[in-house]
Parts: C-alpha cells; sequence; structure tokens
C-alpha cells in the first residue's frame, strides 16, 4: 500500500488544472482560493474525490459544505489562498482530507473563533464551529500577521 | 473470506509418502484418542479460553473437533470438516466465543498433538522429520479451515443482525395521504439518530409527507446530544416543507430536556400519539402549513 | 451563471439550474427585490433542487432575500430543499427562521395560493 506521503508526490499540485473539474482528479488535488467561484471549484473537486473513496450522498454534502465553509473563510478573510484535498489509507479505512491554508491576517484569539456565534465581520462568524461538527477531524493553527491553516479529516463509515 | 477458502486445497497430502506417512497419524491419534483429548481439553482451561463454556460442554464440544480432525487426517480431505467448523460456529457464537479463542483452542490441539508426536518418534531422528513435516502441512490447513469457517460464520451473523436492527429501528410509516408516523422504541445513541434523521429526510420527499409525527413513548432516557438530534431532526424536516409534531414525552423525557436547556420553543409537542394524529389531521384538513417554526400548540 | 426569473400570474418563480457562486446568488437576490415591485407580485418561489450545498453564506442570502422581499410586500417560499442538503444545515446550525418551505415548485405555489386566499 503506498503511503500518503508518497501520494502526495505524484499530485497535480498547482497546476490549476482543477479548475477544469472534476474530470481528472487525481490522489491529491489543490485548489487556489482567489475568488467566490474557486469556492464552487473547491467543493466540486471535493465531492468528485470524496465520491472516488466511496462516501455515500449524505456525507458528500457534508463534506463539500465544509469545503465551502473553509474556501469562504479565505475569500472574506485572506483574499487568497488554497485548498489541497486528498485521499485518506489507514488500513482498511478510507477518508479524504481537506487543508485550507492561507497567509492571511490570522485569527487573534482561535478559541474565540471556535465558539458558536462568534464572527470578526459581522456576519455568521467563521463557521468553524459548524465545520468541526461536521468533520470527523478538525486542527487549526492561526498565527496573526501570517496566516492560517486548517486541516480536517473524514473517515467513511 | 471467500478468497481464502478458493485458495485452501481441498486436500491435506501431496505426495505418495505423506498419505503413508498421514495413515499412521491417524491410527495413532486413534489410539490415544482418550488421553489426547483430555490433555487438550485441560490445556484449553488451563489457558482460560471458552470461558462461556462449562468444563463439560469443552470436553464435549473437544472430543466431536478431535474426531474431526482426525477423520480430516485420514480421508485427506477438508469438506467435512468445513462443514463442522461452520455448524461449531453456529452454536458458539451465540455463546459469545470470540475469535481469538477459536484460534487459540486450535493451535492448542496442534500442539498437544506435535507433542505427542515428538514423544512416539523421537528415537528415530530422520522418521521424526518426515512425521512432523506431514503433520505441519496439514495442520495448518485444517487450522486454517476451521479458523476461516468460524471468522465467516461470525461475519454472516454479524451482517444478518445489521439488517434486522436497522428495519427495526427505523419504521416510516404512511398512515395516510401526506401523514407519516415514526415510533422510536428502544435506546437511541448518536449513530442511530442519525440514521433516524436520515431515513425520515428520505421518507418525506418520497411520500411527499406534510406531517410527521415522531412518537418517543418507547424511549426510556435521553441524552444531549440525542436530544440535540430531535430538535435537529424537526429542523431539518422542516427546511423541506414538513411540520413535525412529537409525541410521548415521558416525564422523565421532560424533566432532561428542561434540565439541558433544550429549546422547547421549536417543538411541537402533543401528549399521547393518538392525540399527535389528531393535530396531524387538523393541519392537514387547513391544508396551511405554517411557515414559521412558532408552534400555535403547546 | 443568471438564474432565470419567471413571472406566472401574481408570483415570480426563480429556479436555479445549477450551482451558483456568492455573486450570483446575491445578483439573484438583488433581482427578484427589484422584480417583484416591478411586476407588483405578492409571492415570490426560490427553487433550489439542485442546489447539492447549502452553506452559511447561500442561507444567509436566501434570508435576507425572503425579509426583504417581505418588506416589499410579498411572501417567500423556498422549495426544493434535498435530504442531505437540510441535514446539513441544521448540523451547521443553520436555520430559515419564519421563512416558508415547501417541497417542491407544486406545493409552494399550493402554499402561496392558500396563504394568500386566507388573508384576502
Amino acid at each position: 500500500m503506498r503511503s500518503d506521503k508518497h501520494d502526495g508526490s505524484v499530485a497535480a499540485k498547482g497546476t490549476g488544472l482543477a479548475r477544469n473539474v472534476p474530470t481528472s482528479v487525481s490522489r491529491e488535488t489543490s485548489v487556489p482560493i482567489e475568488s467566490d467561484l474557486d469556492i464552487v471549484t473547491a467543493r466540486q473537486v471535493g465531492r468528485a474525490l470524496a465520491e472516488r473513496v466511496g462516501f455515500e450522498a449524505g456525507e458528500l454534502t457534508l463534506i463539500a459544505t465544509a469545503i465551502s465553509e473553509l474556501a469562504r473563510n479565505i475569500v472574506l478573510y485572506a483574499k487568497r489562498g488554497e485548498v489541497v484535498v486528498k485521499v485518506l489509507e489507514n488500513g482498511t479505512r478510507r477518508g479524504i482530507e481537506v487543508v485550507s491554508s492561507d497567509e492571511g491576517p490570522g485569527i487573534p484569539n482561535v478559541t474565540h473563533a471556535m465558539q458558536d456565534g462568534y464572527s470578526t465581520s459581522g456576519g455568521l462568524g467563521l463557521g468553524l464551529p459548524g465545520v468541526k461538527r461536521l468533520m470527523d477531524e478538525f486542527e487549526i493553527s492561526s498565527v496573526v500577521g501570517h496566516g492560517t491553516v486548517v486541516k480536517v479529516a473524514k473517515w467513511r463509515a | 473470506m471467500n478468497d481464502l477458502e478458493a485458495h485452501a486445497p481441498a486436500t491435506l497430502a501431496n505426495h505418495e509418502t505423506d498419505v503413508d506417512l498421514l495413515r499412521e497419524l491417524v491410527s495413532h491419534l486413534r489410539a490415544n484418542r482418550t488421553q489426547l483429548r483430555q490433555e487438550w481439553a485441560r490445556r484449553i482451561t488451563e489457558a482460560q479460553l471458552l470461558t462461556a463454556m462449562s468444563k463439560d460442554e469443552i470436553f464435549k464440544e473437544a472430543t466431536s473437533v478431535y474426531d474431526n480432525y482426525v477423520e480430516a487426517l485420514k480421508t485427506g480431505t477438508l469438506e467435512a470438516l468445513q462443514a463442522y467448523a461452520r455448524n461449531l460456529s453456529e452454536r458458539i457464537i451465540p455463546r459469545g466465543v470470540e475469535t481469538h479463542e477459536v484460534v487459540g483452542i486450535v493451535l492448542l490441539l496442534r500442539d498437544v498433538l506435535a507433542r505427542s508426536l515428538f514423544a512416539k518418534y523421537r528415537s528415530d531422528f530422520a522418521l521424526l522429520n518426515r512425521v512432523l513435516d506431514a503433520y505441519e502441512t496439514a495442520a495448518n490447513r485444517i487450522a486454517n479451515t476451521v479458523t476461516v469457517g468460524f471468522v465467516q460464520e461470525r461475519e454472516r451473523i454479524i451482517l444478518e443482525q445489521q439488517e434486522a436492527i436497522r428495519e427495526l429501528s427505523t419504521p416510516v410509516l404512511q398512515v395516510r395521504e401526506r401523514l407519516l408516523i415514526l415510533p422510536i422504541i428502544g435506546a437511541i445513541d448518536d449513530q442511530r439518530a442519525r440514521q433516524l434523521t436520515e431515513q425520515l429526510l428520505r421518507a418525506i420527499r418520497t411520500n411527499r409527507a406534510k406531517v410527521v409525527v415522531i412518537d418517543i413513548t418507547g424511549v426510556a432516557a435521553i441524552d444531549t446530544n440525542v436530544a440535540n438530534h430531535l430538535v435537529q431532526t424537526v429542523e431539518a424536516s422542516r427546511l423541506l416543507g414538513a411540520t413535525v409534531i412529537v409525541t410521548g414525552l415521558s416525564p422523565k423525557i421532560a424533566q432532561i430536556l428542561v434540565t439541558i436547556g433544550v429549546d422547547l420553543t421549536k417543538m411541537n409537542t402533543v401528549g399521547d400519539l393518538q392525540g399527535g394524529i389528531e393535530e396531524a389531521e387538523r393541519l392537514l384538513a387547513y391544508k396551511v402549513i405554517p411557515g414559521g417554526t412558532k408552534a400555535s400548540q403547546t | 451563471m443568471e438564474v432565470p426569473i419567471l413571472k406566472q400570474g401574481d408570483y415570480l418563480i426563480a429556479s436555479i439550474q445549477s450551482a451558483l457562486s456568492d455573486s450570483d446568488l446575491v445578483q439573484l437576490r438583488d433581482a427578484l427585490v427589484e422584480k417583484v415591485g416591478r411586476f407588483r407580485s405578492r409571492g415570490v418561489i426560490v427553487d433550489v433542487t439542485v442546489l447539492d450545498v447549502m452553506d452559511s453564506f447561500s442561507t444567509r442570502i436566501l434570508r435576507d432575500l425572503a425579509h426583504m422581499i417581505r418588506l416589499r410586500g410579498a411572501r417567500t417560499v423556498i422549495v426544493g430543499v434535498q435530504p442531505e442538503v437540510a441535514f446539513t444545515m441544521v448540523q451547521l446550525g443553520l436555520r430559515l427562521e419564519g421563512i416558508a418551505t415547501a417541497l417542491d415548485l407544486e406545493e409552494g405555489l399550493a402554499y402561496l395560493d392558500e396563504t394568500g386566499e386566507k388573508e384576502s
């Protein structure tokens, strides 16, 4: 069985191919996020990859929605960044990982941001607690002035 | 699993000499039947395997496994043993016998028999080696057959049970056009609550339901997670255009809901199932389902 | 991708045809809010059957849309939310509070007819 790291090296990273959406989904795909159009691309790419992993319809919606929230945070707060989706394998278990990263202003208080109802833009908030509820694993690291990385994963039931 | 079975050769002996040696093995095992199966049963108890069974039962099963084992060595075919392993598994799985116990007892038998062969042939080292070679191969295939048989049976039972539970636990009933009833009985955990919600939402769509009565009379207890699921189910149903009426909240569940602070204004509740159906009929007769979540009845 | 808006009697029907970007959705909101006055419509139906994702943004825009339409003197029904989408929305904590929903276009029209009768 190939390792995740190895898979990463064969992926078409940052080629922009992903923009033509989901026909050529590899085991790992990066989608550059620069405008609201890229949000749609990111969730379509993620959904197609999750479908190949064998997730059910309900789970596909959860994953696509989580990607949408993460990509939107990039557009709203950092202007640009990227979303990387990849297949996870752990023994017989399969899943999908989504990493959103940007070099934006960062989140001053991550603990606050993880509370329901928190918002810096007067809107509905960052939606991070919601994303956490939709996925099985959730990690965030953010440095003010340097950017934010959110890594989430979902495993097949 | 079927692959494994397919790979297992149907006969135990590959060479003429093996056949002779196996024949000799069989007569040795037959001659020492009483002593060897006693020794095996003793070792099983000592290793604390098959703890769900009494000593007598262990000895009885040990005897029939032993005889089937010897029979497999004698006939050189595994079919009879396969059938026996399946039958044995069917009997012991409901008793809670685990896979590691089955593997354990099969390996113990292998060990007991190998030791007795060693004792018998140790004066002729060359012959001992040949006997062990023939025995090893045969014994490994037998061990494999029994274990695979057990695991397959276990998987079959688990699948069957899962299917039965799924059907039992989510009966979405259409009482009349536009009206669904979902009686929930038994314990609800996170996963079942999720499953119920998904099934209900699909049923709303397929049956074009406008009102759903969820009856939880048969639910003994509820925790924060499940209570939240219930609220979520109500809200998700509304997103599809259906109104949910919850009935049968026991005093205890009502108390739990209040204690954990579930927002009851979002819930349309009626005392019992009959009242719930009457309320549903009333809503359907008006043909207008109020858009807001504010319940007009308490 | 512009969403076609059909006028049927007293009602406007916006039937979303494919995945929408944020700006498409904002455009739809503005177009409906404008047209509802121009055509003196009494009701608006937004059909979201094809949407496989309704996230915090689209939910907020739909909610704003319904409230703005209300202020303009008409009512809104959101129809066709898919079961999986509804399930995800509630898990995210997204609500369409105070906004009418119906199973599909047919039910949405029936809802507008009935509520309209009751009012007049």
